[in-house]
């Protein structure tokens, strides 16, 4: 394979983030080495990794912020390494640390997201509407923000996120704070989500949540050591737990970066 | 620990943290509501809720950083009020953000917090020296510069060079991966086998097991004071894994289901309680097949620390109505 436009990348049908040989270095230091995965549609795909094992670089690489070292990646369609600016616009984020702006209104913050993201001005207020009626937040429109309960606010971030309905949505610790009940309030949302075809790409720290997702991967000092179903993976180290299988890979690491 | 003696004026020697219905609030959101609880010398007390409960207001009033509306609190036997600049040098702390200097280096910040204190990292390095020697190879790094795992090492070293007779850490584990937060744990046991009061606060409920005691808060108020085992025994529903070919369709028909009380995925199972005097688990069975799932299994199980936090607020919920 010479190049990977987006011809080569129409052709991967069904595949939204395809990744071969992905590496990223920073001077001797190889924070990304040689990762390679597809990911289908509609797919909810669980990143996990100690800290310091390489995953926020690899999904900068994976969200356009940062170019690879060398390999290749095709992402909602478009190449990592020529086409960054069009992967932004047509994926979405969100982070437990950068979600929403605390001094606007609800109804402000999704208009400043839709906006950016390019939905259509007249379908905008509509579908603003639409959404806060089926989060049951339709009082709370002209709210701040900063006086919503965490776990509202994490909802209302992720529908931001998914708001223009990309193809893929990219979820950084979304659940990391919230209680109990909120945190499985949150995973039903993204189970709507994946049923409407949107993929979803997410990390956490929680291992009773990487059994919610599809598939698994487990980094390991910048590689992938293990990606399967929870299934397989528990079966594969003969494990009850996603736990378990967390500690037997991650207990193999020699970086002392973290 | 010899230049405490002058604070045993007081008699409590027995509980290093005594809190009497301490309550603040911001404004119209109450913080704090009537938080009373004790905590032993040697303890390691875990204060477990998520975000915004008021876990921070807690240890920020402990600390003698704000004052509390109404109530009382002593630590080491002195008041929170009054003697503030006692408990001050007796205490250490670890905010839930990183409050080093940035641009010190990792054994210039230890240095600056050792003096401060009029100590000398020499002078106490047996009880850093298992989380330091982690961190050693990095010491002419600048703090700002380190990775998350490293600033939470250094942190607490900072917070321990001193010797504190009381540690106060406020979610030292949070946004921390599951090996290294075991790890943390580690330390701590140590600490508590140097005769460290060790007060943890944190959002998962799986650490809850590791401490002696815990306090289970939420909005402010503490749902529950207890042991680990005794929270988890005291569980008074019956409770059942459910676990079928597609879990997401089984968890929407559970929730339909008339007799449901409480139901919540749980990693490869979903967790339900039911109306007892209403229904057995035969009729749920038969309920489920009706609605096309083959191969369910129901199988009874032990509460874990999360059932019980969802169980308590859902007992809340249910008397408010």
């Amino acid at each position: 394979m010479t190049s990977i436009g987006t011809d080569k990348a129409t052709q991967q049908i069904g595949k939204v983030i395809w990744a071969e040989n992905l590496c990223k270095k920073f001077g001797a230091f190889t924070a990304v080495d040689h990762i390679s995965f597809e990911i289908e549609k509609g797919e909810i795909f669980g990143f996990l990794g100690a800290n310091g094992a390489g995953k926020t670089t690899a999904m900068r690489m994976l969200t356009g912020l940062s170019k690879p070292t060398s390999g290749k990646g095709v992402v909602a369609g478009f190449d990592i390494n020529t086409q960054s600016e069009q992967i932004k616009k047509n994926i979405g984020y969100m982070s437990q640390k950068f979600a929403l702006y605390e001094d606007l209104k609800v109804w402000e913050n999704i208009r400043l997201y839709a906006g950016i993201y390019g939905v259509p001005k007249k379908e905008i207020a509509p579908r603003t509407d639409d959404l806060l009626h089926r989060l049951g937040f339709d009082k709370e429109k002209d709210t701040l923000v900063k006086s919503l309960p965490l776990g509202w606010k994490q909802k209302l971030a992720f529908s931001v996120a998914i708001f223009h309905e990309p193809k893929i949505v990219f979820l950084d610790e979304p659940t990391g704070g919230v209680d109990p009940a909120a945190r499985r309030n949150f995973w039903e949302m993204i189970y709507q989500a994946a049923d409407r075809g949107i993929t979803v790409f997410v990390t956490t720290h929680y291992m009773d949540e990487a059994e919610y997702c599809n598939r698994v991967s487990i980094m390991v000092d910048g590689r992938i050591d293990a990606l399967d179903t929870p299934k397989n993976l528990k079966d594969q180290f003969n494990a009850s737990t996603m736990d378990e299988v967390f500690h037997h890979l991650a207990r193999k690491s020699t970086r002392n970066a973290d | 620990m010899g230049k405490g003696s002058s604070m045993n004026k007081n008699n409590c020697q027995l509980s290093t943290v005594n809190c009497q219905l301490i309550s603040k609030s911001y404004g119209v959101v109450k913080a704090l509501e009537n938080i009373s609880f004790e905590v032993e010398k040697g303890e390691i007390f875990g204060i477990i809720g998520p975000d915004g409960a008021g876990k921070t207001t807690l240890f920020r009033i402990l600390t003698t950083l704000i004052l509390a509306d109404s109530g009382t609190a002593t630590v080491d036997g002195c008041d929170v009020v009054k003697e503030y600049n006692e408990i001050r040098k007796h205490v250490g702390y670890m905010p839930g953000r990183f409050s080093l200097y940035q641009d010190l280096t990792v054994e210039e910040n230890l240095d600056v917090f050792a003096k401060v204190f009029n100590t000398s990292i020499e002078e106490n390095y047996h009880l850093i020296k298992d989380i330091y020697v982690q961190i050693e190879p990095f010491k002419k790094r600048r703090a700002g510069k380190l990775s998350g795992g490293m600033k939470q090492k250094l942190a607490l070293c900072c917070a321990l060079i001193h010797k504190p007779s009381v540690l106060f850490l406020d979610e030292p584990t949070t946004g921390v991966d599951p090996v290294s937060r075991k790890e943390f744990w580690e330390m701590l046991k140590r600490l508590k086998n140097e005769g460290i009061t060790i007060l943890v606060s944190t959002p998962y409920m799986d650490e809850a097991a590791l401490c002696d005691r815990i306090a289970l808060i939420q909005n402010g108020q503490f749902l529950k004071i207890e042991t680990p085992e005794n929270i988890v025994n005291q569980f008074a529903q019956e409770l059942w894994t459910v676990k079928g070919v597609q879990m997401s369709k089984l968890l929407n028909d559970l929730r339909q289901y008339e007799h449901i009380r409480t139901c919540f995925a749980f990693g490869d199972t979903h967790h339900i309680t039911l109306e007892s005097n209403m229904s057995t688990v035969e009729n749920l069975q038969d309920y489920l097949q009706m609605n096309g799932h083959f191969q369910v299994e129901i199988k009874p199980t032990k509460a874990s620390i999360e059932d019980c936090f969802m169980e308590l607020t859902f007992e809340k919920s249910e008397s408010y109505d």
